[in-house]
């Protein structure tokens, strides 16, 4: 990659020192770029003057697969990985627009599954999310405790649709299969164990008198910029706009249970720091739960897969559905042209969107800042490059 | 075991390379059961098991560990300075290894019973700086540089601290051996220097709220000098990709690893020597002698570096500004206040 689009180092000619700026390349193999993001940095010192993106290392034509080699159907796998931490959520984003698409109502059984399923996947990506960013801070310990309950997730999903990370579990207008007769119990004696590791992990790592120095300053994202670069998610909601989609742009049944959405409020710093995006999740996992628990007392009987259509060919059309994924609004904007081929798929991806304002929070702070707002932005290269 | 050995071969040379050779086969003992240690208490502290294939309950994995190692190919960068990147390892692991000349493993054994002990292992353990400057600046890579540069900037500041720490034991013990201070903290654990070595009562009461300050300081600021989590900001994994040691494989990176835990032994040992009584025993009378001074001794070190392991497995890291400030608007500080405080209670 000779692609260099910063312009060279500036050169400030001090009193009897001469010092200059250096460029620093980060990544795509570096260990807190979540993945292969290269980022090319102009520092002065250990201060970040610039900071350039690099995508792309990821892309694998994910809109062009969707338009050429499958159905509908078949295009559920492929959004899988997109966002191979929060499968789930992405074709719950999916059989969303592609159900508005065929006007299928689907049965309540199956929007009660779903969003069980896209709640326990919202836990589960976070608890990647705040583990991995202890990493980013130093702290290796945390990140073993989310994975160990993040495991009791996986497991759920295994015993319902075989599959560990990526399901195919949604479909259009129903679900491959219906959740087994111990679900229900397992996934309340879940929710039961998994507040108190909330408690545990806050007292281990939000509230730790180090992570809040680190974070608390760094990475401030005013309001006014969040709105401005379109950022959502926790992003967004970090920066105390509060902003969801499950609420404010309601979708499937998330209107009929009873949660708050949490944003950031300042508490050990300005609004809008890295510390308010990391308890922004924190909190976010706890409504999950609740909502989990509300929706498994409710959960009706019914079979999930009759409104499955037999031949999936929309009349021409288009239509665009959003949902709120782990990281932000996702979207699909899906054109048909009246064949069983969708005719375009586009997907609108949060990382890639929230990962745009890096430059304008990361400039002016230390390198161990950017690492922490990298780490806070939370993104998975597979979404941002698709 | 100076006398007997001289009395065996008479000519002192000899001698002295013999003394030499106890604290190396120490640190190459000691290093394999702290490489267990740290995996072992790691993982149980994070629901884990760690290894459990090599032998029982994974006892051999260190040595295989080390195999593995003396295998590996050595490479050196085409772009790397090829003397100051052969030679750096050798640097920092002889400044540590230096310094244990002058620790007081028993009431019987100590490689060289200098009168300014713990003023020469101050100054030689600055050693090991230099050699992760030049592996840094040999690399030739620029994360290695920084992390090489963030050593230098940390291990500086907090030889300040370190030293107030070091001077006001100092002063309330009359000795910079450490041979000495051991001794003089003989006669059970009223006698440690925590609580205010052998001061009289009165005085006592005074000391030892200044002693732990002092304490604290010291243990801080060592934990800052062997580059450990909290202040592991030169080799910090997720930011600089392991620092100055990034191009390095094979015998040199494992050079590197035992003077990085030869010189957490060091601390810690400085730390039990000057606050907690070196190799006395923590009962009057009981349990004394060579023997059984070298156990305490050893135990004691071994506990402030499993202390140290316990933290470095809890907290996060400090960013490089916030550690200066740390070291320069806290530590010191109080470092001094308690150093003066100290003296005045000597003066009265």
């Amino acid at each position: 990659m000779t692609d260099t689009i910063i312009a060279p180092p500036k050169t400030s000619t001090g009193k009897s020192l001469r010092t200059e700026e250096m460029i620093l390349n980060m990544g795509p193999q570096h260990p807190s770029t979540h993945g292969v993001l290269r980022l090319e940095l102009v520092v002065d010192g250990e201060i970040v003057v610039e900071v350039v993106p690099h995508i792309g290392y990821l892309h694998r034509c994910f809109e062009k697969h969707c338009e050429h080699m499958t159905n509908y159907q078949q295009v559920i796998p492929y959004v899988d990985r997109l966002d191979y931490v929060c499968a789930m959520n992405n074709e719950f984003a999916y059989v969303v627009a592609a159900e508005r698409l065929l006007k299928i109502q689907v049965p309540e059984r199956v929007e009660y599954i779903r969003v069980i399923m896209a709640e326990l996947q919202r836990i589960a990506s976070h608890l990647i999310a705040v583990g991995t960013y202890g990493i980013d801070i130093g702290a290796f310990t945390p990140f073993l405790y989310c994975f160990r309950d993040r495991e009791k997730i996986l497991d759920l999903f295994e015993m319902t649709c075989g599959a560990r990370l990526l399901y195919n579990y949604m479909w259009i207008g129903g679900l491959s299969h219906d959740i087994p007769t111990d679900f229900v119990p397992r996934a309340k004696e879940f929710c039961s164990y998994f507040k108190a590791q909330i408690r545990d992990f806050n007292n281990l790592l939000t509230f730790n008198e180090i992570f809040v120095k680190r974070t608390a300053h760094a990475g401030i994202l005013p309001p006014e910029v969040a709105v401005n670069y379109a950022c959502s998610g926790p992003m967004l909601r970090g920066s105390g706009v509060s902003w969801d989609l499950r609420r404010d742009d309601p979708y499937s049944i998330y209107n009929r249970f009873e949660w708050d959405v949490p944003v950031g409020k300042g508490e050990r710093g300005p609004v809008g720091s890295c510390w308010d995006r990391h308890i922004v999740r924190m909190r976010e996992m706890e409504q999950s739960v609740r909502i989990i628990e509300q929706a498994l007392a409710q959960i009706p009987e019914g079979d999930v897969q009759s409104a499955i259509p037999k031949r999936i060919r929309p009349n021409p059309g288009e239509v665009y559905a959003r949902t709120e994924t782990p990281r932000g609004e996702l979207g699909f904007y899906i054109v048909s042209d009246g064949t069983a081929t969708p005719y375009r798929i586009k997907a609108r991806s949060p990382g890639f969107v929230n990962l745009s304002v890096i430059n304008e929070i990361a400039r002016g702070g230390m390198i161990a800042d950017l690492v922490a707002i990298i780490g806070s932005i939370d993104i998975v290269l597979g979404e941002v490059d698709r | 075991m100076e006398q007997y050995l001289t009395s065996l071969f008479g000519d002192p040379l000899w001698v002295q390379i013999l003394m030499g050779v106890p604290p190396l086969v120490f640190i190459l003992v000691y290093t394999l059961i702290v490489l267990y240690l740290e995996m072992k208490v790691a993982a149980h502290m994070q629901d884990r098991v760690a290894y459990m294939r090599t032998g029982w309950h994974g006892t051999l994995q260190p040595f295989a560990d080390m195999l593995k190692l003396l295998q590996k190919e050595d490479t050196i960068p085409a772009a790397a300075d090829k003397l100051l990147f052969i030679i750096a390892p050798y640097v920092t692991f002889s400044g540590t290894y230096a310094a244990f000349a002058a620790l007081p493993f028993g009431s019987s054994f100590v490689g060289s019973n200098i009168n300014i002990g713990i003023f020469y292992i101050v100054a030689i353990s600055s050693l090991v700086v230099v050699g992760l400057l030049m592996a840094g600046w040999a690399s030739n890579n620029k994360w290695s540089l920084f992390g090489a540069l963030r050593s230098a900037a940390q291990i500086v500041s907090y030889e300040i601290p370190s030293a107030f720490a070091i001077l006001g034991v100092v002063m309330v013990a009359g000795t910079m051996s450490l041979q000495e201070l051991s001794a003089a903290q003989t006669g059970g654990i009223t006698h440690w220097m925590i609580l205010g070595g052998t001061l009289p009562l009165t005085k006592k009461l005074i000391a030892i709220p200044l002693m732990i300050v002092l304490f604290l300081v010291y243990y801080v600021s060592s934990m800052a000098e062997v580059n450990r989590t909290p202040f592991d900001i030169p080799e910090a994994e997720s930011e600089l990709v392991q620092g100055y040691n990034t191009e390095y494989s094979g015998m040199k990176f494992a050079i590197f690893y035992l003077a990085e835990y030869a010189n957490l032994f060091l601390v810690s040992a400085i730390a039990t020597v000057l606050f907690f009584g070196g190799w006395a025993s923590p009962f009057a009378s009981l349990m004394t002698g060579p023997w059984w001074s070298a156990f305490w001794f050893v135990t004691k070190g071994m506990l402030f570096v499993f202390l140290n392991i316990w933290l470095r497995w809890t907290l996060p890291r400090l960013r490089v500004d916030q550690l200066m400030y740390m070291s320069w608007k806290v530590l010191t500080p109080f470092a001094f206040a308690c150093v003066l405080g100290l003296g005045l209670l000597l003066v009265w």
